[in-house]
C-alpha cells in the first residue's frame, strides 16, 4: 500500500501550486481537510474515473465546497483531470475549475459553496439508496463553522428519523473560521453531545489529519446500524507548516514568494518523516 | 362541470405514474393534506418521503434523491417553496442541475385572509430569475394533468404553481390542447392581446366576451409556460392588437407583466399595461375578495382594455 501520509504532503504542495497560480484559494482549510479526503478515495469509496457513472458507487458531497483546492488536488491524483490543468485555469476566466465545487466536472457529485447544503442533500442519496436496495455508502464533509447553519440541523434530524446508517458525515473541527476562533464566533464545543441529542452514533477523531485514525473510525462508523455517524475530526487549520497552522488570517490567502519556499520546505520535511516512520 | 384543484390533479397523475415507476418520489414538509397529496403517501408509502416542517430540507432531499436516479416532486405551500427554500432551489437544483419538480401548492394569495406570510406573490420574479429554473403556472385543472404529464418525461428542473382552490375550467374534456412551452390562443382579436396565466386565464376570457358585447375584440393567451416564455406567441398577439394587457397574480415586478413587456418593447411596441396584485401586503379576503378588490376580475380587466382601446 502506497504510503498516503506522504502522498498528503505532495497533495498539499499540489494545493500551495493551485492557489498561488490562480492567486486565490482558501489555504487552511484545504490543509486541515486534506487527509479526510485522501481517507475517503484512497481507502475508504469505490469512487474513480471508471466507475463514475456507476449507480453502486458511493457518493461525496464536499459540503464545505471552499476547500475546494483540495478537493481538485485529490481528484485530480485519483485519475479524473490532469493536476497541471487545475494549476494553469484555476480560477482563470472562462475556467471549469472554479473556487468551489461544480458537477460539470468529472469526480463532482453536487454543486456547492454556499454552506449547510451538503449534509441534506446527502440525505438524500441516503434514502434513494435505502429505496434501491443498494449497499453504496454516502459520505459529507462540513466545517465547523458551517454547523451555524441551521439547515444542517435539518438534514441531521432527518438523516436520524429514517436511520440513515448508510450515511456518514465529518466535521473537520479545525476550531478556526474567517472571523476568529470558533468559540469565539459561535461555540460548538459541545457538538459531541449536539450529535448524540438528535440519535447520531459519534466517533471522536483525536488526530483528524491522521490517515490511519480517520480510516479506523470510518471502518467503525460501518458496523454501525441503525443510526448515522458523524467523525468529530479535530484536524489543524493549515495543517503541514507552522507558517500557516492555526492562523485565522490563513483561512484565505495567498502564501508570498517566502512564505512559499519555507511552506514547501517544510511540507518535504514531513514527507520525508513520514516516508522514514 | 366537475371541479378539481389543480394540485389534486398532480397528485393523480402522479399516482398513476408511479404504479409503473418507482423512481417517482413525492415529498412534502408536513403539506400532504394542504397538498392533497395523501392519496400518494397512502398508496406509495416507500416512495412518499415527508420531511417535516423544513422547506430547505425538503428541496436539498429532494435534489439529493434526484441524483441517486429519483424522480422527485417537492410539493410545499408555494410562499415557503418559493421563499424559504430558495437557496435550495438555486444551488441543489438549479445550479447542480438535479431533477426535481418544485410544486409550489396554494400559490399567490390563494391563503388570502393568513396575510402576507402566507402569500406567494414573489414567486414568479424570484424562480424565474435563477438560471435553468423554468416556470409553469397552470390555468386549469385539465391543463395541469398535460403539463404534469408532459414534466414526467423531462429531467430538467422546474417550477410549479397551483392555487389552493378548485377553479372554473377554462378547457372541456377532450379539447385540451397543450404542447409544451408553447401558450394557448384561446381567442384571437385585433382591438387588444390579453396575456395572462393561472388563475387569471379565465377572467380574461370573460373579460373577453364582455368586450365582444361592446365591439372590442381581444386576443387572449393562457401564458402557462412563464419561463421559458413563448415570444413567438407574445408578438404574434402583439402585433395583432392596439395595446397589449397582462393579467397574474403576483406582484407588479418581475413577473408575466415585465417579461411580456421585454418582449413587446424590444420587437413590436405597443402600450402595455400590468394588472397585477399591487406592491405591498394585500387585502384580506378570500382569493376571489382579493381579486375583485384590485379588478382582477372580468369586469376589471374588460374596463382596463376599454379604456386603453378608446
Amino acid at each position: 500500500m502506497e504510503n498516503l501520509t506522504a502522498l498528503s504532503y505532495d497533495l498539499r504542495k499540489n494545493v500551495i501550486e493551485i492557489i498561488r497560480a490562480g492567486k486565490a484559494g482558501h489555504i487552511g482549510g484545504d490543509m486541515s481537510v486534506i487527509d479526510i479526503l485522501i481517507t475517503l478515495y484512497f481507502k475508504q469509496m469505490n469512487v474513480s474515473p471508471e466507475n463514475f457513472g456507476d449507480e453502486n458507487r458511493d457518493r461525496f458531497v464536499m459540503s464545505k465546497g471552499h476547500s475546494v483546492e483540495a478537493l481538485y488536488a485529490v481528484l485530480a491524483e485519483k485519475g479524473f483531470f490532469p493536476i497541471q490543468e487545475v494549476v494553469e485555469k484555476f480560477s482563470k476566466f472562462g475556467s471549469k475549475f472554479i473556487g468551489h465545487p461544480n458537477n460539470k466536472l468529472p469526480g463532482i457529485e453536487m454543486n456547492s459553496g454556499s454552506l449547510g447544503h451538503g449534509l441534506p442533500v446527502c440525505v438524500g442519496m441516503a434514502l434513494a439508496g435505502k429505496m434501491d436496495g443498494r449497499s453504496c455508502r454516502v459520505y459529507t464533509v462540513m466545517g465547523d463553522g458551517e454547523l451555524a447553519e441551521g439547515s444542517v440541523w435539518e438534514g441531521v434530524m432527518a438523516a436520524s428519523h429514517y436511520k440513515l446508517d448508510n450515511l456518514c458525515a465529518v466535521v473537520d473541527r479545525n476550531r478556526l473560521q474567517i472571523s476568529g476562533n470558533t468559540e469565539d464566533v459561535m461555540h460548538h464545543d459541545d457538538l459531541h453531545e449536539r450529535f448524540r441529542s438528535f440519535g447520531w452514533n459519534v466517533i471522536d477523531v483525536k488526530n483528524g489529519n491522521s490517515i490511519d485514525e480517520l480510516n479506523a473510525a470510518f471502518e467503525e462508523a460501518k458496523t454501525v446500524k441503525g443510526c448515522p455517524t458523524v467523525l468529530i475530526a479535530n484536524t489543524v487549520k493549515g495543517c503541514g507548516s507552522p507558517v500557516m497552522e492555526n492562523k485565522a488570517s490563513w483561512h484565505h490567502h495567498v502564501p508570498s514568494d517566502e512564505e512559499y519556499e519555507q511552506i514547501m520546505k517544510d511540507l518535504e520535511a514531513r514527507k520525508e518523516a513520514a516516508l522514514h516512520e | 362541470m366537475s371541479k378539481t384543484a389543480n394540485k389534486q390533479m398532480i397528485c393523480e397523475v402522479l399516482m398513476e405514474a408511479a404504479a409503473s415507476d418507482r423512481d417517482i418520489v413525492a415529498l412534502c414538509s408536513d403539506s400532504r393534506g394542504s397538498g392533497s397529496f395523501t392519496p400518494f403517501a397512502d398508496a406509495y408509502p416507500d416512495q412518499f418521503v415527508e420531511t417535516g416542517i423544513a422547506e430547505q430540507n425538503l428541496v436539498s432531499i429532494s435534489a439529493g434523491l434526484a441524483r441517486c436516479g429519483k424522480k422527485p416532486y417537492a410539493v410545499s405551500p408555494a410562499c415557503f417553496l418559493s421563499a424559504r427554500s430558495y437557496e435550495q432551489a438555486k444551488v441543489d437544483v438549479a445550479y447542480s442541475n438535479t431533477n426535481v419538480k418544485l410544486i409550489g401548492i396554494s400559490g399567490g394569495v390563494s391563503y388570502g385572509a393568513l396575510g402576507m406570510s402566507h402569500h406567494s406573490a414573489q414567486d414568479i420574479a424570484a424562480m424565474a430569475a435563477i438560471p435553468n429554473m423554468r416556470v409553469y403556472i397552470p390555468s386549469d385543472h385539465l391543463q395541469t394533468r398535460e403539463l404534469t404529464k408532459a414534466l414526467l418525461k423531462d429531467s430538467k428542473p422546474a417550477y410549479i404553481r397551483v392555487g389552493r382552490n378548485a377553479v372554473d375550467p377554462v378547457y372541456e374534456e377532450g379539447n385540451v390542447p397543450f404542447r409544451m412551452d408553447q401558450a394557448n390562443v384561446l381567442c384571437e382579436g385585433t382591438d387588444v392581446a390579453i396575456i395572462a396565466c393561472g388563475e387569471m386565464v379565465k377572467p380574461s376570457l370573460d373579460a373577453a366576451k364582455l368586450l365582444g358585447e361592446k365591439g372590442i375584440s381581444a386576443t387572449v393567451v393562457d401564458m402557462y409556460c412563464v419561463k421559458p416564455l413563448d415570444k413567438a406567441a407574445v408578438v404574434k398577439a402583439a402585433e395583432n392588437a392596439r395595446a397589449v394587457i397582462t393579467v397574474e397574480e403576483h406582484s407588479p415586478f418581475g413577473g408575466l407583466g415585465s417579461m411580456v413587456s421585454q418582449v413587446v418593447g424590444s420587437e413590436c411596441p405597443r402600450k402595455v399595461i400590468n394588472l397585477s396584485l399591487p406592491d405591498e401586503p394585500v387585502i384580506t379576503g378570500t382569493s376571489q375578495e382579493v381579486f375583485d378588490y384590485y379588478g382582477l376580475n372580468a369586469q376589471g380587466i374588460a374596463e382596463k382594455a376599454m379604456e386603453l382601446v378608446k
